[in-house]
Parts: structure tokens; sequence; C-alpha cells
């Protein structure tokens, strides 16, 4: 048995270590906000927070996370409230929606690291999370709104 | 038989005493190699150095070619952006060093780079120590010639600070080691790591001599 913290809720997890964090969060857990892109960390979809950082859980063994503290979409705030999710729904930024519970977990370590990130610091953060349907320009809109949002609340989940 | 045996052959000490004696020795023996041991690993086998310029060289050609392979240099590109493939060309969604050398924002290296490979072809490869040289040292393999690079390597406000000793342990170091390990679909240096190693110590041994190009 392997124990697993995901959002601030423990699990007792009777699988191989070596099982991909997404199959044990998706069809184990049964949190299924995190999506399977491409299953070789190469498009960001699968992005989790593992102790706060932007780990791609396509490639991240079940061993890696064992008593780490973990967030997936779901446990990003408490009521979908994130600045990043506010200001997603206000710039209306998902076109298919696939790839964006990934890009608003980038987001949300981006506008921690970087409060009021410059164009070229999201282009830095936000590289390898992929959008097939081109919704860069309102992903950059949205982390910008974001900021603002979050300066306004003065802090993030 | 000769004049010392005959008395020996005599003396018929008990049972108990001889296993005392076999016990004491060995317990003997055993406090002196655990002892001697100690004192080796205190003390590390100074570096000699026995120059030969036309040997030094020489071995350094071999050095070349494996620093300047794929799988040394695409982490000591010129610029922030780690190379990637037999081929190096920059790291796909261009991640960069940071101040430390292990990424950026949501592009952290250990993101994608677990601490062992990912299983596939290219897949990313894996070690817990994943990363780029520093920003404040970026030890750049790329595009050097063998002579700057020979120089760069031996002069400690270029190399990561490490004298002769530290770059003799260099050769065994985890990441240094990984290069030969890089999972599947990707080319090995053009030999052994032992092989490595062996050029790069006699290299350093000899005098650790900058080609003349």
């Amino acid at each position: 048995m392997i124990n697993l913290n995901v959002n601030h809720k423990s699990y007792q997890i009777d699988a191989d270590p070596d099982m991909p964090l997404l199959w044990v969060i998706r069809d184990i857990i049964g949190l299924t906000g995190t999506k399977y892109g491409c299953g070789v960390a190469q498009c960001g979809a699968c992005t989790i927070h593992l102790n706060g950082e932007a780990v791609r859980s396509c490639v991240t063994k079940l061993s890696r996370g064992a008593g780490q503290e973990i967030t997936t979409i779901e446990g990003l705030s408490a009521n979908n409230n994130h600045p990043a999710q506010l200001a997603w729904n206000e710039e209306n930024v998902p076109q298919c929606g696939y790839c964006h519970s990934g890009q608003i977990m980038s987001a949300a370590v981006l506008l921690r690291e970087k409060p009021n990130p410059t164009d070229q610091d999201i282009d830095d953060a936000m590289a390898g999370n992929l959008c097939r349907c081109g919704t860069y320009l309102r992903i950059r809109k949205a982390i910008h709104l974001a900021a603002e949002l979050q300066k306004k609340e003065g802090g993030t989940s | 038989m000769n004049g010392i045996s005959r008395p020996l052959k005599n003396f018929k000490p008990s049972k108990s005493v001889m296993v005392m004696g076999v016990l004491l020795y060995l317990v003997a023996l055993m406090a002196f190699s655990m002892n001697h041991h100690t004192v080796l690993k205190k003390e590390p086998v100074p570096f000699v150095v026995k120059k030969d310029s036309v040997a030094s060289v020489k071995a350094f050609t071999a050095v070349y070619k494996v620093l300047m392979s794929p799988r040394c240099m695409n982490c000591h590109p010129q610029g922030d952006i780690p190379l990637q493939g037999d081929d190096s060309h920059l790291h796909t969604m261009f991640p960069k060093r940071g101040m430390e050398g292990k990424g950026v924002l949501a592009m952290k290296c250990a993101n994608c780079h677990q601490p062992t490979n990912t299983p596939g072809l290219h897949t990313p490869p894996g070690n817990p120590n994943w990363h780029l040289p520093p920003a404040n040292m970026k030890m750049v393999f790329e595009g050097k010639t063998p002579r700057q690079l020979a120089k760069q390597l031996v002069d400690p406000k270029q190399n990561g600070h490490k004298n002769m000793q530290q770059l003799v342990e260099h050769a065994d170091d985890g990441l240094v080691l990984s290069g030969w390990n890089m999972g599947e679909g990707r080319t090995l240096p053009p030999m052994s790591h032992a092989a490595f190693k062996k050029a790069w110590l006699t290299w350093l041994s000899t005098g650790a001599y900058a080609p003349k190009k």
C-alpha cells in the first residue's frame, strides 16, 4: 500500500509503484479532471502539482508521489475560484477545453512565482502546455487578468 | 623431521585454549583491517601528475569526442535552452536554464525528467539531479575547440570551482554516468564509460595539456 495525499485527502493505494500517477488519479481515485494527452510529457494536458511544482503526471510514477502533496485541478481552489479559473471563465478561453486543466495548473505555478508576469514570462512558463485549438492568445490574456484578480484578492489559494 | 618439530609434536594444549587463541587472532586481524580501512578513507589517494604533453594531448582527443557527443554536449549549450536529440536541436518546448540550471516557473526540468528513465522510445531520460550548469557558470561545451574546452575544464573559475582531485572524481559523477544510460532511441557516447574514464584520468595525470587548436 502506498499513501497518497491528493487535494488534502489521504488515500491508501494498492497498485504497482511504477504506475503513472495519472492512472492512479483518474482510474483509482476517480478524479478525471486531469487529462491524458500524449503519455510522454510532450503536451502538458496531465499537469498536476507535486509539492507545488507543475509535474507531468503521465510520466511520474506513483512511487514519486508517495507521501508528497499532490494537487489536481479539482483541488486547486475551494469553489473553482482560483484567479486563473475565474479569468479563464471571464475570457472564455477554452474551445474544446481538453488541455485547459493542465494549462490552468501551469498558470497557477506561474502566478505564484511571478505575480505580475510579462508576456515573455507567460511564454516561458506555458511553453510546455499545447493547445490544438490554438487558444494561446486568450490564455495569455487570461493570465494577465488572473494576475490583476490575484492582486485585488491579496493572494492565491 | 628436524629438532624443532619434535617438542611441538609432544605438546598438546587443551582444545579450548586453541580455540581461544584462534579467536583472539581473528579479532586482532579484524581490528587491524578495520583501522587500516578507516585510515584509507580519511586520506584519499593523492593526485600525482607525471607530465607528458604528447600522451596528455592524445588522451584529450578521446575525451573531447565524448564531451562533444550529444549525450554530454546537449546539456552544455551556448544558449539558455538545452539541446535535444542526436542532431542537437533546441529542446522542444524551449525550457530555460534558470538561475540554478533547473528550469523556470512551470517549466522546471524535474517536471518531466524523473529520477529514472521513462520507459519507451525517445521518452524523457531521468536522473535525480537532472539540470543544466547554473546561469553564473554555464560551462559551455557547444562550439568549443579542443583547446578552448581543455583550458575551460581545468580552470576553477569556469569548471564549477573544481580542483584536480575533484575533476578526477567527476568522472564518476551520477549525471556524467547517466550519459551512458539515456533511455531508448539515443545514441551512446562514442566509447564506453570505462574507456572515457581512462582517457580522462590519463589526460589529467599527464598534465592536462591543451591541444594547439
